[in-house]
């Protein structure tokens, strides 16, 4: 006697509840049984049983069944513990062999509770045809990771970019807010120093009144982006050489491809982003510490008025030295992201090439920021910037 | 019969100019458990790294079902991989994520399934690995053992109809790596998954392996394949005969 017939979206599974022989419900199941099927809830398969009045034994019939994955399993598994909490004695045997075997794999372990290269040297000749190709090798590989990194930003801007955003929050937090600590020591530091040795030279001829217009100008349009470049050069990205390196070294990178999810969206991507939107911002912070800086030596050894000094260096700043150190910055933070992330996906797979990667990345981090800088500033001269 | 699930064609693997291996031709029937064997650096692991899309090999091609693996184009290519799970040597979990995090990763990359599905899914594939209730638990934070199951309830998300195991028994106890062949028996009789596991562990070979090739490090070509218990006994190459004796002579 039937009781109850339920079926999936589109029929692609059906349900057949009967009364089976004495205090016996028979569950028959036929279809396609598989994950994307949207399967029935355990709960409700036997609230629906059960609104025939009671029994105190479940029996199965897959015969009908015409596909099954772990979708099956999983509404299988749910229907036995179910019954078990009603005190229903549920008979698996008739199941095909497969599907027994992996639901007794499943509940097999109950639930926690609680070389050397030839030591002959190539001849010079060699030497300089194998560090040419090095180099265009490098190169290449240096093109191909920009390549990358400007798709990836065209999928990001095209809404198909594929990370975690939790990701981009934690990187947001380790490159912004808690470098705050270092850019602040050394921004502060940086400012006195620039106010000594302005101060030393200016006293010469009565004009060290002018420090602050010296401090000022040369915190917002370039020690400021400049010095906090450096520190992240240094702190992060090393940082993100050793991670991917890290991830490199445990095959964590060749699990992301195997699956088809590029390793440049899924972890480049969150943190170029993240320095990209936070070396802005922490230039301009550098530049109000640094200025900071050079005020303590103003007030405390050159006898100016602190009001004195806030106004010449609001006079001496214009927007301009603001918008090119900020555009400084950006372009700052970009390099770096870019120098510690390639580092990092090119990095071998041993632990020591983690730490060449590390390494690597500093150096390329600031070389990139130094020549950058002085392009830029080329540029900033002749559009009167 | 069988039906061939994977066929390997004139593969050629090489390092810049230095040939790995040549000429390598064999065919894995759908339900095998295929051992790749062979001893250490003779490039048992770079050709499991071409066959499941990670190396692109110097000639040759891989088919999955009768279908081009590197002739295909790259969304063809993609879907392929989906069908395929693979079980790293160092389980290759990622670190900052959690094993539950591990498992969905793929299942929320590739399958419209809601949050709590996903988790049944993950409940599922951990308890099938005897994880239950390891869910919140960083790779870091379990044995080497459990990190290797871990990474095989990973390898099974998505069901895979092809499970790549690389020296699944590296790093493990005798107990372990005898609960590890266990395991992977009892997966490809309930699954009906086709299994490629690259190992030189002898125990293991001949546990659970009803297929093999042989590679051979010096000739840089496969030398042998067939059942490792029939090529055990009837296998006449001294090279095979020694690795599948120990070193034992004739």
């Amino acid at each position: 006697m039937a009781i109850a017939q339920i079926e999936g979206t589109a029929s692609a599974w059906q349900l057949h509840v009967a009364r089976g022989p004495s205090d016996a419900v028979l569950l028959r199941l036929s279809g396609r049984w598989t994950l994307d099927a949207r399967l029935p809830l355990a709960g409700a398969v036997l609230d629906d049983a059960q609104s025939d009045g009671r029994f105190s034994r479940m029996a199965f019939d897959a015969g009908g069944v015409e596909a099954w994955d772990s979708g099956l399993v999983i509404f299988l598994r749910a229907i036995a513990a179910e019954a078990q909490r009603r005190g229903l004695d549920a008979d698996l045997s008739p199941l095909p062999e497969g599907i027994r075997r992996l639901l007794a794999l499943a509940a097999a372990v109950p639930e926690r509770k609680d070389t050397s290269a030839g030591a002959r040297r190539p001849f010079f000749l060699a030497r300089v045809g194998t560090s040419t190709l090095d180099g265009v090798r490098e190169a290449r590989a240096l093109l191909a990771f920009l390549g990358e990194a400007f798709l990836s930003v065209v999928r990001l801007v095209g809404g198909k970019a594929r990370f975690q955003r939790s990701e981009l929050l934690l990187t947001l937090q380790q490159v912004g807010a808690q470098a705050l600590p270092i850019v602040s020591l050394i921004s502060f530091l940086v400012g006195i120093i620039l106010a000594y040795v302005g101060a030393l030279q200016l006293r010469q001829f009565g004009a060290q009144v002018y420090v602050a217009d010296l401090v000022g100008i040369a915190m917002t349009r370039e020690m400021g982006a400049m010095m906090a470049a450096i520190i992240m050069a240094g702190r992060t990205g090393a940082a993100f050489a050793a991670q991917l390196g890290t991830m490199q070294v445990n095959e964590e990178i060749d699990a992301l491809q195997t699956l088809g999810i590029p390793a440049m969206e899924f972890l480049v991507l969150p943190r170029m982003l993240a320095l990209a939107l936070m070396m802005p911002l922490l230039g301009v912070y550098a530049d109000l510490l640094g200025i900071l800086g050079g005020a303590v030596v103003g007030l405390g050894t050159l006898d100016l008025g602190a009001a004195e000094y806030y106004y010449r260096t609001i006079n001496a700043i214009g927007i301009d030295d603001f918008v090119a150190g900020v555009m400084k910055a950006s372009v700052f933070g970009v390099l770096v992201a870019i120098a510690g992330c390639l580092r990092g996906m090119q990095c071998g797979r041993s632990s020591a090439a983690v730490g060449a990667a590390a390494t690597s990345a500093v150096v390329t981090g600031i070389v990139l920021i130094i020549v950058s800088d002085a392009m830029l500033t080329v540029v900033f001269d002749l559009i009167g910037l | 019969m069988s039906s061939v699930k994977i066929e390997v064609r004139d593969l050629d693997m090489m390092y810049g100019t230095r040939v790995i291996q040549k000429n390598l031709n064999f065919t894995v029937n759908a339900g095998d458990v295929f051992v790749i064997m062979g001893g250490s650096g003779c490039g048992k692991s770079t050709l499991l790294r071409h066959m499941i899309g990670l190396i692109e090999p110097a000639r040759g091609d891989v088919y999955y079902d009768g279908r081009s693996f590197w002739d295909a184009e790259p969304s063809g290519r993609a879907a392929q991989l989906r069908r395929l799970g693979v079980l790293y040597q160092s389980g290759a979990l990622w670190s900052s994520m959690t094993l539950a995090e591990n498992v969905a990763l793929p299942l929320g990359e590739y399958t419209d399934l809601a949050a709590a599905e996903i988790r049944d899914v993950v409940a599922l594939k951990l308890a099938l690995v005897g994880l239950a209730g390891f869910e919140d638990f960083y790779p870091a934070e379990i044995s080497g053992g459990m990190r290797k199951r871990a990474a095989l309830a990973r390898a099974m998300a998505l069901d895979p109809d092809v499970l790549f195991f690389d020296e699944p028994s590296a790093g493990l106890d005798p107990i372990s790596s005898r609960l590890l062949d266990d395991l992977i028996h009892e997966l490809r009789d309930s699954l009906g998954a086709t299994i490629i596991v690259v190992t030189h562990e002898l125990p293991s070979i001949f546990a659970i392996g009803t297929n093999s090739v042989f590679l051979d490090a010096e000739t840089k070509t496969m030398i042998a394949g067939g059942d490792p218990k029939t090529l055990l006994r009837e296998c006449r190459d001294p090279k095979v005969h020694r690795f599948l004796t120990r070193g034992e002579e004739n």
